[in-house]
């Protein structure tokens, strides 16, 4: 499947390689050269690449392309998908996955490769799994191993492998046990010029940060489960209970983890929580800026952290703006416009307004640039997807031989969180 | 690990650069090493120092080397030899180095061969799966014998984990040694019947490396894999589905065929397919002669399309795309839809993701039928500024296709926002795709047209150019009434410069010229002047509009002709010459009129046919949807295209899988249908064939295969729980099969087709007529309950009530409490041993006892230990012990039982039921169990009476620790010789000559150890056989005694330390005099 793996940074540089099979020569990477020439930016790589002996499928993430090298014929979202998940893991390990993360901790990376792969064919993926295998770096542990001499390799069994849950790990033990979910949307819009909305849809996730000792089985229930309709879950949650009574059941891994995602499509009316006032007008030399923003429904809340960015036709040589709060930045390079807002007080509309000027001589823009609007509200989200309840059923231990079952009895803390924030929101001027 | 980081850095600091060439000594720069031979010379000391921090810190160092690409192979040797470290870090970086060069230096790889063949052996299955797996990554020819010997032993390997590396193992070896197919897919076989969770999908990818044709290894699997599916880790779920899709497609029959009969405006497949269609159509008429039977799902095939269902939800892109694919390819067209669902889903992921979705997404638009599943859809392919510009133009791509009369206004707004962009490609495709848009929608041809006359004004001269391309094409087709436009054109000629837009307008008027008959010879005029100046695509157009104005219009344009004509014969580039030499030939013939010159106009002005705007991804539904070779559209190596559905479906029988095999009767019908296996013994049943053991190659356990698996599970140390689970699956498996198979069994043979057929309605049409009301109620309960269990991955977790779960019964299968035991002893057999040996009663049971606790320090009580050597009441895995406890006073000592165990890892003790009251001068005598793992290690424990504690240990004879068993000395010899080499130990003594008979011999060695002796065919050699309690090795001895009264004892048996303690044992007991 996986023949070999490539990491090259934005130099240019193949800083790392790695091979599953018999050894690739680093020449194969010409052709992916070749095409990162023909491409603007770092994304417009085409992800595959055929070459006249191997398949090329890259990923470009964290300033890093992830090469990795085919020979034969596979699903490119197989391959795809699996360097997301190295790079998931990657971050998981490090606290971020960029090339400084992987040289410092090189030895780990391959040790993680070594573990993720078996002849070019995913063995172990689940974090849960990786991290009984090979511990994470930390401070603590790097100086303990520097005076010890002990490793980072675990050298026993990571259980969960062999067990029917694979993606938790055995023997979990915590002091505090506790499980807080965040339930967090994103909106997707697309708004025109008069305001209106062509296309909105929200995203939401749940994420998890689930550390319960023993083997829990945990189960989630909304108020309003109808609004999830399109939904995907992690291998965790039970479909056929899903199906049945709408409650998430699971036994979840050990940590962070993302529990469903779902999609709330178009067809339901979705509430935009902001609006944008934009007039941009150009003309020979210059042109005027002015965008006021305003809270829409927000159903009370706040809305907080807006940032307005606008990335100015590249003809605008500078521009020299008022707000009546928050700080902008203009940067003359990219030609991006960022304003980045704060909170929005309803009873005082923030509005950044000024001058723009033009590049001498050239024809003003034609179109007006698209702004794209950031911005969060806490304690809501916007579906109005609710958590009802969280229920567990304790857990069965094996404690002594003799009495062969217990049950440990602990009452978690538990937390759910809202969060709605801007996904992809742009405003068409 | 910041310590290796910095070496890592050093080195990228010192070599930036130059990377790939081995001699970069000379560098100059360099903080830690100057020099490459130095630097070697520096990792070879630390490596072969004593201390592990130094070994760790240069294997680090190494695989720094490895990981930057550079050559470290001169320090193989010096790497190799600590492949025996005890560090498990070093460990593994060794085996890391290891496999990327051993295939460089084989004759030095050789030597760490060893290590891992005793590591194979190792207790712990991490350890025999990571050695199985550098074993088989070592690509060494010369290994692939010991290899071999290896995968064989580890499909067997009760560790699910082991059986799954042996399936990863298989490829590799594969392309190794290619003649080895044969042997290999036995392997496969065999895992492919395996049952957990863990194992099947690397098995089914071995299977798809290996012998994706051979369909028939699949059969018996299959419907195994459908329940299974759910719960196997995302990637196997991927290579699975994309197997069933391929399986389905030669098993099934189209569940579309209705649909092509009843289709009347044709246009199905679109073009290509429509005839293929048809030729089908016309083949299954001829062949079904009784016509026009209605199609019937197979139950099979609607089983797979359930089962697949679910994993649309899956977080992972690439299955919800193995899912769409199947869908797509074998799903009646009515359910597709299901998937567009989950793949706009997939839109918001990653771009990668989103490239190849929407490349996907795209070809599916192109297919007429499917196309209304995305139309729902339509406003999540509205392209976003922050899309890289691959998938736009994929979006676009897609809205296109998805435009229709009710869509398109929506469509076109939206274009009209993307026209304004500042990325002139995107742009560009814009404009053609607003073009095809126009060209397929007839009812806004005119609105797109007037739209794109507009973007000529446009300042942006890419755009313009592109709406010239694009309103060139639109008016070939309906060039009835745009004279205006033709007009406007014609002016741009002056200020465009784009080649393209440049040719497309001189082709226009010189098409149209008609229409235009005052521009078009001024325009003709201006282009001569300019005519060197031009590109080769505008010359070729100046000639051709020199050449049509000629026709039409002499007149005026001869001359101007005349002149463009004879620039163009001095052009530099050979096809314009040739065009004006073929033109002057036409138009103006030297000579007399020729005989083409006629036909000038014909040739010139005939009408021609308006250009087709098609979609790019027409001809991409070929490939199979979510494949490398759709993605590049073209051939991937490795690629075998879908197969089509047959005409007539084979026979589905084949997939039943009989669950009695010991009361199977051969049935006519099986041999019958099933071509391939035909000349294959029906014997190979579902079950017997799992536990087939890798030695026998007889499949003579039918009758044990129920018996075996009991044992295999009391045997599993692992979880209990996937053990429970699968058993569940397994029972409900065989309640809805042995239902099935026994209406089918009852019935005669030739019904049991139609039988199966009327178990198929209830799925697919409930509402047609009743089928017999016997099978509907029989079959149904049964499916659903069969599904419902199958996709619950936590069986013994209650989750239905919302109390406490209850205590897993499976706890039971790790120790067995008596009376349980006590059933199930005679069904109990080790898995590891073969068919062929069978465990015996001990040729000799020793009466003396040991003292487990002197009566002095156990004040009064004293405990005497003694060997039974029978069969362990409490578990298979553990010797019987008897313990004889003796009261030397005259009270009464109560509460006899056991306290604290002080054991080795792994070891367990059965204690005895606790005494209540041991009266004065009485003895009692009681049994446990211990489980000593096949080691020496003492057992410690405590024997608490009602007020005291004593601390005692059981150390076990090395020769207790087996259990004797009988075989054929065949079999004796052929278990020897695969136990050689390290697992071989031997050794010389002198039999005093009053003991040197048969009798004596025998007689020691069973007192020695619970062996018993294997019938000899020859004098002199004396063999015993036994195996160990707990792991079920097999222990050989073979005693050869020569003519001076000397012998040879030779010892087999995988446990190394056993083997040479044994030997000195048998030696001492055979000196005695």
């Amino acid at each position: 499947m996986i023949h070999s793996l490539f990491m090259i940074n934005s130099a240019g540089d193949i800083f790392m390689e790695k091979h599953w099979k018999s050894v690739i020569s680093r020449s194969v990477c010409d052709y992916f050269f070749e095409e990162q020439q023909k491409a603007n930016s770092p994304e417009d790589v085409n992800p595959v690449i055929s070459t006249p002996h191997h398949y090329l499928i890259h990923i470009y993430r964290e300033n890093i392309y992830f090469v990795a090298v085919c020979t034969t014929e596979v699903p490119p979202l197989f391959v795809i998908e699996f360097l997301h998940r190295v790079v998931d893991t990657f971050t998981d390990y490090f606290g971020d996955g960029g090339e400084s993360a992987i040289k410092d901790n090189y030895v780990i990376v391959y040790e993680l490769l070594e573990e993720m792969l078996d002849n070019g064919f995913p063995l172990a993926t689940e974090s849960n799994i990786l991290k009984e295998l090979i511990k994470p770096p930390n401070i603590l542990r790097t100086v303990v191993n520097t005076v010890t001499g002990s490793s980072n390799l675990a050298d026993t069994l990571p259980t969960g492998q062999l067990s029917n849950v694979p993606w938790r790990r055995a023997g979990v033990k915590y002091t505090n046990n506790e499980a807080y979910f965040d339930v967090i949307e994103e909106i997707d819009a697309i708004i025109d010029k008069q305001g209106s909305t062509v296309f909105a849809d929200i995203q939401g996730v749940i994420d998890c940060c689930v550390k319960l000792s023993g083997m829990p089985d945990l189960t989630l229930s909304f108020m309003n489960p109808r609004i999830l309709d399109d939904v995907s879950f992690h291998p965790c949650v039970r479909f056929k209970r899903w199906e049945a009574e709408r409650v998430l059941s699971f036994v979840p891994p050990d940590g962070n983890f993302r529990l469903i995602s779902y999609h709330v499509g178009s067809q339901n009316m979705v509430a935009i929580p902001v609006y944008v006032k934009p007039n941009i007008s150009f003309r020979e030399g210059g042109g005027r800026f002015d965008v006021t923003v305003g809270p829409k429904q927000t159903m009370g809340k706040m809305v907080e952290s807006v940032v307005i960015t606008c990335a100015m036709p590249k003809v605008v040589l500078n521009m020299n703006l008022t707000p009546t709060q928050g700080t902008y930045t203009f940067d003359p390079v990219a030609k991006v416009l960022t304003w980045d807002v704060g909170k929005i007080n309803p009873q005082k509309l923030p509005n950044l307004r000024g001058n723009i000027s033009l590049q001498s001589g050239s024809p003003p823009p034609e179109s007006n640039p698209a702004i794209s609007v950031q911005f969060k509200i806490q304690q809501m989200a916007v579906s109005g997807l609710k958590v009802n309840r969280l229920d567990m059923y304790g857990e069965v231990s094996k404690s002594s031989p003799k009495k062969s079952f217990t049950f440990e009895k602990y009452k978690p803390f538990k937390g759910v969180k809202y969060l709605t924030k801007a996904g992809n929101f742009q405003v068409r001027t | 690990m910041s310590n290796g980081g910095g070496s890592y850095n050093a080195q990228n600091d010192s070599r930036a650069g130059s990377t790939g060439e081995p001699d970069l000594g000379t560098e100059p720069t360099g903080g830690f090493f100057s020099a490459d031979y130095k630097k070697h010379d520096d990792l070879k000391q630390m490596l072969d120092s004593n201390k592990d921090n130094l070994k760790l810190e240069a294997m680090k160092r190494i695989v720094g080397m490895v990981a930057k690409g550079k050559d470290a192979s001169d320090l193989f040797a010096a790497v190799v030899k600590n492949v025996v470290s005890k560090n498990i870090e070093v460990k593994k970086l060794v085996y890391v180095y290891l496999v990327r060069y051993a295939e460089e230096q084989q004759d030095l790889a050789l030597l760490s061969i060893a290590t891992f063949q005793r590591a194979l052996k190792d207790p712990n299955q991490l350890i025999r799966a990571s050695a199985l797996r550098v074993l088989s990554s070592i690509r060494v020819p010369v290994i692939v014998p010991i290899m071999m010997l290896a995968l064989k032993d580890s499909v067997v390997d009760m560790s699910p984990y082991v059986r799954k590396t042996a399936a990863h193992a298989i490829p590799k070896l594969y392309s190794l040694d290619p003649e080895q197919k044969d042997q290999l897919i036995q392997v496969i076989e065999k895992l492919l019947a395996d049952k957990t969770t863990l194992v099947v999908g690397s098995a089914v990818m071995a299977f798809e490396e290996l012998c994706p044709d051979r369909v028939d290894l699949i059969h018996k699997n299959y419907r195994k894999l459908c329940n299974l599916l759910v719960d196997v880790e995302e990637w196997g779920q991927v290579v699975i589905i994309n197997m069933l899709t391929r399986y389905a497609r030669t098993q099934f029959l189209d569940p579309n065929q209705q649909d092509v009969i009843a289709d009347e405006d044709k246009n199905f497949y679109g073009d290509e397919d429509e005839k293929d269609s048809e030729e089908e159509e016309e083949d299954e008429e001829k062949e079904k002669t009784p016509p026009k039977k209605p199609y019937m799902m197979d139950p099979d095939h609607r089983l797979l399309l359930r089962n697949t269902k679910p994993l649309l939800q899956s977080r992972n892109a690439a299955v919800v795309m193995a899912v769409a694919q199947l869908y797509h390819h074998i799903a009646p067209k009515s359910e597709v839809g299901l998937v567009a669902k989950a793949l706009v889903r997939l839109l918001r992921s990653h771009r990668e993701i989103q490239h190849v979705v929407l490349s996907n997404v795209a070809t599916l638009t192109t297919i007429r039928k499917v196309r209304g599943m995305f139309e729902p859809y339509l406003k999540s392919f509205f392209v976003r500024p922050s899309d890289p510009i691959h998938v736009r133009t994929l979006k676009l791509e897609i809205l296109t296709n998805l435009a229709t009369e009710t869509s398109i206004s929506t469509i076109l707004r939206e274009f009209q926002t993307y026209v304004t962009s500042s990325d002139k490609d995107f742009v560009a495709a814009t404009i053609q795709a607003i073009g095809r848009c126009a060209s397929s929608i007839s009812e806004v041809t005119e609105t797109c047209l007037n739209g794109l006359v507009g973007l000529l004004s446009n300042r942006n001269e890419y755009v313009v150019a592109e709406s010239v391309v694009v309103i060139k094409k639109l008016l070939q087709m309906q060039p009835d009434s745009h004279s205006e436009i033709i007009q406007h054109m014609a002016k741009l000629a002056d200020t465009i410069t784009v080649p393209m837009a440049r040719a497309s307008i001189l082709w226009m008027v010189g098409e149209y010229s008609d229409r235009v008959p005052k521009i078009a010879p001024d325009l003709l005029r201006k282009m001569a002047k300019n005519f060197i100046n031009e590109e080769d695509i505008v010359k070729l157009q100046i000639l051709n509009l020199a050449a049509k104005l000629c026709i039409t219009n002499p007149k005026q344009t001869k001359l101007l002709c005349q002149y463009v004509l004879n620039l163009a014969k001095y052009d530099q580039n050979y096809d314009i010459r040739d065009r004006a030499r073929f033109i002057r030939q036409l138009v103006s013939p030297a000579g007399e009129k020729g005989a083409l010159g006629k036909h000038a106009k014909k040739i010139f002005l005939a009408s021609k046919p308006a250009p087709v705007l098609d979609s790019s991804f027409k001809d991409r539904d070929q490939w199979q949807l979510g494949s490398l070779s759709h993605m590049i559209n073209q051939q991937a190596s490795g690629y075998s295209p879908l197969p089509d559905f047959p005409a007539a479906a084979p026979d589905p029988t084949v997939r039943n899988v009989e669950v009695n095999p010991w009361e199977q009767v051969p049935m006519p019908w099986a041999e019958k249908t099933h071509k391939k296996k035909a000349g294959k013994p029906k014997k190979e049943a579902f079950y017997s064939d799992e536990e087939e053991e890798s030695e026998s190659e007889s499949d003579s356990e039918e009758s044990s295969s129920s018996s075996s698996e009991s044992g295999s599970e009391s045997e599993s140390e692992d979880d209990s729980k996937s053990e429970s689970g699968s058993d569940k699956d397994k029972k409900s498996d065989e309640e809805a099969e042995s239902s099935s198979s026994s209406s089918s069994e009852s019935e005669s043979s030739s019904e049991s087709e139609s039988d199966s057929e009327s178990e198929s309605e209830p799925d697919t049409k409930p509402q047609k007529k009743a089928p017999p009301p016997k099978t509907k109620s029989s079959t149904k309960p049964k499916k659903e309950a069969k599904q419902e269990v199958s996709l619950l991955d936590l069986d013994d977790i209650d989750v239905s009530s919302t109390s406490a779960p209850v205590p897993a019964p499976a706890s039971a299968l790790d120790v067995l409490s008596p009376s349980l035991a006590s059933d199930l002893q005679g069904l109990s057999i080790n898995d590891k041993t073969d068919t062929a040996i069978s465990v015996t009663t001990p040729m000799f049971v020793s009466t003396t006892s040991h003292e487990l606790l002197h009566r002095m320090t156990g004040e009064g009580l004293s405990a005497n230990y003694r060997f039974t050597r029978g069969t362990c009441i409490y578990s298979t895995s553990m010797v019987p012990v008897e313990l004889t406890f003796t009261n030397h006073t005259d009270s009464p000592v109560s509460n006899i039982r056991i306290g604290d165990k002080k054991l080795q890892a792994g070891m367990t003790l059965q204690e005895f039921p606790e005494i209540p009251s041991l009266p004065g001068g009485g003895s009692m005598s009681v049994s446990i169990g211990i489980d000593f793992k096949d080691t020496i290690q003492p057992a410690n424990f405590q024997i608490c009476t009602q007020d005291r504690k004593y601390n005692v240990s059981i150390k076990p004879p090395v020769g207790e620790l087996f259990q004797a068993v009988t075989m054929a000395e065949a079999d004796f010899t052929a278990q020897q010789s695969k136990l050689t080499g390290m697992n071989e130990n031997s050794g010389k003594v002198s039999i005093p000559s009053q003991h040197n008979n048969s009798k004596t011999i025998t007689a020691r060695m069973s007192e020695l150890a619970n062996v018993a002796p294997v019938p000899s065919s020859q004098d002199g050699i004396y063999r015993f056989a036994g195996k160990t309690v707990s792991g079920g090795t097999l222990l050989l001895i073979t005693v050869k005694v020569g003519e001076d009264n000397s012998a040879s004892i030779t010892v087999n048996c995988e446990l190394m330390a056993i083997c040479s303690m044994l030997v000195k044992e048998v030696k001492q007991k055979l000196s005695l005099a």
